[in-house]
């Protein structure tokens, strides 16, 4: 067995494996958004007939693409920089070098993450109950009035994403950390006897150079927060008054709850063609940025 | 601000931080032990007045959530040994065995980081639907035995093994089967343990490909069976933190007592960009 051979002994299972469950069906569902595949086709094959860009088009001129589209552009341009901000205070104070216990507080502020989304959405439906719930119970004792989290159309969104700040911040926080930590002291030795205040520093010592993770950190969210699904699916059903059905959910009712194939895959690639486009432009800012 | 200050300042708002972050799994904690309806009382109690194991009685009795818990460790210990064996031998191939195409090969694979797995959901349900594998371990278990991410992960480690000790095996006759199995899979230990955890983690919180491929209560996983039941017993808080409970002390109990290898990993994956 020469080299060459055996290099693709080693590959073959892996290639395999990505090549008929990911590749191919990413190829097959550009063509099945380009047919009307239904029920009647998932039946009997010959119902099946080439639309073109029939399923795009119609997406386009419907109002529950452009409002599951508005929803999760919602959840994208709130959540990911407070869940930014809220990873990075966390860093910077961990990041202190007065704090004692700080694999205690790095542990816990991370466990969240670890998390099964599942579950931990079924406890924040009971901490966002208008009448037993926590939240409400603690807003209640500065006199703010309950809140029907869960069950306004206008909260709705604002509970998932605090949920989802709640269950995500700590992952960013460690990479974060790291950047961090990578930061040369004497820096800061410097700025500080030339008399920069706390903040000075921070905004012109730990931003700049904190600059690449940050981008990273921000393309890798917002590409994870396009992608709700779990979160309304246990929390609010997509409700109330569809205001928190998103775009995958969407993709998730039109395939797999009416079966209509050709128009769920017009949709995840809608999905995949908007991801796209928004973090090629973030990279480019975000380059340009550091260039200047 | 004088340093006494700053330093408690410090310590207040990572306590009141850290508090946050864990008080909604201690409630669970909590809640999972109390009496049907006790939870629904003001103020929101914290601690079970009589506490109990019978929501953990009737879960797995009546529930059936030892059959989701048999599911959830089924499916994830196949996904986390067999895509380990094959992203280990993809990622060692790509970084030390040279073929014609290798280069290409990688691009197109890093490429496929790029492309969110719901795209392929709906020509994979199809595919399996017409192989008659819809609702059975397969159907979940398959398309997760290799990602391109594990065999990115597996090659950036494998980089660092030197040549010379792989030249002077193949000198002294060993074959490439052996020289993998012998010097290339010790000296991978650290990255295999930090990529097990990491998939068993994905695999056991895993929701919307189960939910599609899972069509039987038979083979529900944790999460769907709680996604299940959270829908027909809304109101019984203190049986679905229970639900809860089950479901993530496996996860968090694994990743406290690997928490090193888990943050290693992390950060060697947020390098790829």
């Amino acid at each position: 067995m020469n080299r060459q051979h055996a290099a693709w002994w080693f590959l073959t299972p892996a290639l395999l494996v990505l090549g008929i469950f990911f590749l191919l069906p990413v190829i097959a569902a550009l063509g099945l958004s380009l047919t009307d595949y239904d029920l009647y086709a998932l039946a009997d094959i010959r119902h099946l007939r080439f639309v073109a860009l029939g399923n795009y088009w119609d997406l386009l001129h419907q109002r529950k693409f452009w409002s599951a589209l508005g929803h999760t552009f919602y959840f994208v341009l709130v959540g990911v920089p407070l869940s930014i901000a809220v990873s990075l205070c966390a860093a910077l104070l961990l990041n202190s070098p007065l704090v004692r216990f700080k694999t205690f507080f790095r542990t816990a502020l991370f466990a969240p993450v670890v998390t099964t989304v599942v579950a931990v959405a079924v406890v924040w439906r009971y901490i966002f109950n208008t009448k037993y719930g926590w939240l409400n119970y603690v807003l209640g004792l500065v006199g703010i009035h309950p809140v029907d989290w869960l069950g306004d159309p206008h909260w709705a969104m604002p509970s998932i994403i605090l949920f989802a700040v709640w269950k995500n911040f700590g992952y960013n926080m460690i990479i974060f950390l790291a950047g961090l930590q990578a930061i040369p002291r004497d820096l800061y030795e410097a700025a500080r006897i030339d008399g920069a205040s706390a903040w000075q520093q921070f905004r012109h010592i730990t931003l700049p150079m904190l600059g690449p993770t940050l981008l990273m950190v921000a393309i890798l969210t917002v590409s994870g927060y396009f992608q709700l699904f779990a979160e309304p699916y246990v929390m609010t059903e997509g409700g109330p008054l569809q205001s928190t059905t998103s775009v995958l959910y969407l993709m998730y009712n039109e395939g797999f709850k009416w079966w209509n194939f050709g128009s769920a895959s017009a949709v995840a690639f809608l999905l995949f063609v908007i991801m796209f486009v928004v973090t090629a432009l973030m990279l480019r800012i975000g380059r340009r940025g550091e260039a200047a | 601000m004088s340093p006494r200050m700053a330093k408690a300042l410090v310590h207040g708002l990572l306590i009141g931080g850290a508090l946050v972050a864990i008080f909604p799994l201690l409630w669970m904690l909590a809640v999972s032990f109390m009496r049907p309806g006790e939870a629904g009382s003001l103020p929101p109690p914290l601690w079970p007045a009589h506490p109990t194991w019978n929501n953990y009685e009737v879960l797995f009795l009546r529930a059936g959530v030892g059959h989701y818990l048999f599911n959830s460790f089924a499916i994830a210990t196949a996904i986390t040994v067999l895509s380990l064996a094959f992203n280990l031998m993809a990622g060692y191939a790509f970084a030390k065995l040279r073929f014609a195409g290798r280069e290409r090969l990688f691009q197109l694979m890093l490429g496929m980081l790029v492309i969110p797995a719901q795209v392929a959901m709906m020509p994979l349900f199809l595919m399996l639907k017409y192989l008659h594998l819809v609702n059975s371990y397969a159907a979940v278990i398959m398309p997760a035995m290799a990602t391109a991410f594990g065999v990115f992960l597996v090659r950036q480690y494998a980089r660092g093994i030197p040549d010379e000790l792989l030249e002077a095996a193949r000198i002294d006759g060993a074959s490439e089967w052996r020289i993998f199995a012998r010097i290339v899979l010790p000296l991978l230990k650290p990255i295999m343990v930090t990529l097990a955890i990491f998939t068993f983690l994905t695999a056991w919180n895993d929701f919307m490909w189960p939910l599609i491929a899972l069509t039987g209560q038979e083979h529900y996983t944790l999460p769907l069976g709680l996604a299940s039941l959270a829908r027909e017993h809304a109101q019984d808080s203190e049986l679905m933190m229970a639900g809860s409970v089950v479901t993530v002390v496996p996860v968090l109990a694994l990743f406290l007592a690997m928490q090193r290898y888990y943050i290693e990993g992390l950060l060697m994956g947020s390098v790829k960009g």
